[in-house]
């Protein structure tokens, strides 16, 4: 009696987790949604004006450790692909800029970082996990999401960005 | 139970969570209060190995001398005695996708005193990580002995199962609920420790037996907690706690806490805690004859008691995160102190002014103090 | 153990819901990410307090930390 009453149990909770579990996006298809963000130095950064270039969105925040992890990695990114036509933009989602900017005086990165904030584009994006990481070819489609971050996702990203640099605008 | 654990086990892997912090710390606990003085370090140490692994390693030493109310009045030793308890630990957790599943045996071991325990747990991160869900189950064996009795040997054997959820609310509240049965079987109560009844031939007007415990005891404990962030950088955190078993004892927690970071180095933590417990089926301070129950107690921690108070903390960061940078350290000092008093517990010390049964009622104050460096690498 | 059942089967239709969406977002979890918010800050303070409990008290269990430890006589 006892145990088919845990049997029931265990599995409605495994239903449960298997309803729940949202899907692992790792091929999508689409055109990129348009954003227009104010970039930390001042300027605006529009999606649209990097048609023709390889672009790499990551969402971020420094409270979230895997992030914190990752910007050196992608600045290494940056330096090495964007003569060969690729741009990161480090989208952070911070109200409070404070936290950010003490964060990039120890860790400078040379790609523009874009504020949103007010979860514009993060809501646009459907940011389900932090950090999010696009890549969108020069087409201006979406080809590759990934959710959070763990040692050894830069090389994934690098394959994706080499193979994509390849094809033509 | 077996079966539950293994179909969580085998359910999909989803978005990945995350490991614990690297992390270790070096306490230093000291506690006086009743007569009794305790103090020894407390050292806790974790480190990920590889992506998917984390180990823990715990060392934990209680050096203890005690002139406590049980021991000088109805105990062995009169003028208290001394002994050090030593306990050790080791961990391993596994991280799969949203689930951690964990391991950990822990042994601790006194001069009367040996105790071995297993434990397992499994922890799942559903819907996009706002609840998580935890079981737990523990495994426990313990052998008892006496001072000065070569013959006397118990064992208990002891299962504990636990449940828990922790659901985010909304981007400021999160709730906790946890429900824990525990069993254990065996040798329950202290082989020291004796009842008193009222016997008109002895000079003190009673007289005393070795206690006798019911061979199992079975609880349950229910308890929610939520911490609420306010509008500005502080925390309020509640927590209440039911607990019953099956020798008749309920008890109620309630806790109630601030946390207030103050600059960037700086984090006070003010709680209260009351908690309350009805005495055990088998308990009395003063039993009427020899063998007046089946089952008799006379250990106080089984009786009518109240204790309440509060904690407060303070916690300075020494060396603050920097950049991507996992290092970080902290030095904290603990203080709590607590009041016990007991309705149905009397004091025997110095009693012969008092009748035997209308002695004052027993209380003390406890302080307990933590100092401890935290270091994450 | 029906009341642990009940529980369960509510987190259960609650979850599966017809794919209910998250209403925290992860961008929205700073706050709930801040150290002040963990419900065991500091694990090696935690499982002392709760064995200095146990130890003088007669509940156990359902403490929020990482083993209560041994109570013992």
């Amino acid at each position: 009696m006892n145990g088919n009453r845990h049997k029931l149990i265990g599995s409605l909770l495994l239903a449960a987790i298997l309803s729940a579990a949202p899907v692992l996006a790792g091929d999508a298809t689409g055109p990129a949604a348009e954003f227009t963000l104010p970039a930390r130095t001042g300027e605006t950064v529009a999606l649209s004006s990097l048609k023709g270039r390889v672009v790499l969105i990551n969402f971020w925040a420094t409270w979230c450790g895997p992030c914190r992890k990752e910007m050196p990695l992608l600045e290494q990114i940056q330096k090495k692909y964007a003569p060969l036509g690729f741009t990161l933009l480090g989208v952070n989602v911070e109200e409070d800029t404070a936290m950010m900017d003490t964060f990039l005086k120890d860790v400078p990165v040379t790609f523009p970082i874009l504020l949103d904030p007010a979860n514009g584009v993060s809501k646009l994006y459907d940011v389900s996990a932090m950090p999010s990481t696009v890549i969108v070819d020069r087409k201006g489609n979406i080809r590759y999401i990934h959710q959070g971050y763990q040692p050894g996702d830069e090389s994934k990203y690098q394959d994706i960005i080499r193979q994509l640099i390849r094809e033509r605008a | 139970m077996r079966s539950l654990l293994i179909l969580l086990v085998v359910s999909p892997v989803a978005l990945a969570g995350v490991l614990p912090e690297d992390r270790a710390d070096a306490m230093y606990h000291y506690y006086d209060g009743g007569g009794i003085e305790i103090d020894g370090p407390s050292l806790l140490a974790r480190k990920a190995v590889g992506e998917k692994v984390s180990v823990s390693a715990s060392y934990y030493v209680d050096s203890i001398s005690s002139a406590s109310i049980d021991v000088v009045t109805i105990g062995a030793s009169p003028n208290g005695y001394s002994e050090e308890r030593t306990q050790w630990g080791v961990g391993v957790d596994y991280l799969r996708g949203d689930t951690t599943m964990s391991v950990g045996f822990s042994t601790s071991d006194e001069n009367d005193y040996e105790a071995d325990t297993l434990s397992f747990g499994i922890s799942q991160e559903i819907f996009g990580g706002l609840t998580t869900v935890t079981l737990g189950y523990g495994s426990g064996a313990d052998d008892v002995s006496r001072r000065g009795d070569a013959q006397f040997a118990g064992e208990i054997d002891r299962n504990s199962y636990r449940f828990g959820i922790t659901q985010v609310l909304t981007r400021n509240l999160i709730l906790g609920f946890s429900y824990e049965v525990v069993a254990d079987e065996g040798y329950l109560n202290n082989p020291y420790r004796q009842v008193r009844y009222v016997d008109v031939n002895d000079p003190r007007g009673y007289a005393t037996q070795f206690e006798v415990y019911p061979e199992t005891r079975a609880s349950n404990a229910a308890a929610i907690r939520a911490r609420y962030h306010l509008p500005y950088r502080a925390a309020l955190s509640g927590e209440y706690r039911f607990y019953t078993d099956d020798w008749g004892i309920d008890a109620h927690t309630i806790e109630l806490g601030y946390v207030h970071p103050y600059g960037a180095r700086w984090l006070f933590d003010f709680r209260y805690r009351f908690y309350t417990q009805t005495a055990a089926d088998f308990y009395s301070d003063l039993f009427p004859y020899a063998d007046a129950q089946n089952f008799l107690a006379r250990d106080k921690e089984l009786s009518t008691l109240q204790s309440h108070g509060p904690h407060f903390g303070v916690t300075y960061t020494i060396l603050e995160r920097q950049g991507d940078s996992p290092l970080k350290s902290t030095a904290n000092l603990f203080i709590d102190n607590y009041f016990f008093s007991y309705d149905d517990f009397r004091d025997l010390r110095g009693s012969s002014s008092s009748s035997v049964g209308s002695e004052p009622l027993y209380d003390f104050d406890a302080f307990v103090l933590q100092v401890f460096f935290s270091l994450w690498f | 153990m029906r009341s642990l059942a009940l529980v369960v089967i509510s987190v259960v239709l609650l979850a599966g819901c017809g794919r209910l969406e998250p209403w925290v977002k992860p961008y929205e979890r700073d706050r709930l990410a801040d150290p002040i918010m963990s419900f065991d800050r500091n694990p090696v303070s935690g499982s002392y307090i709760d064995h200095v409990h146990e130890a003088r008290e007669g509940a156990r269990g359902a403490s929020g930390s990482a083993g209560g430890g041994c109570g013992c006589n």
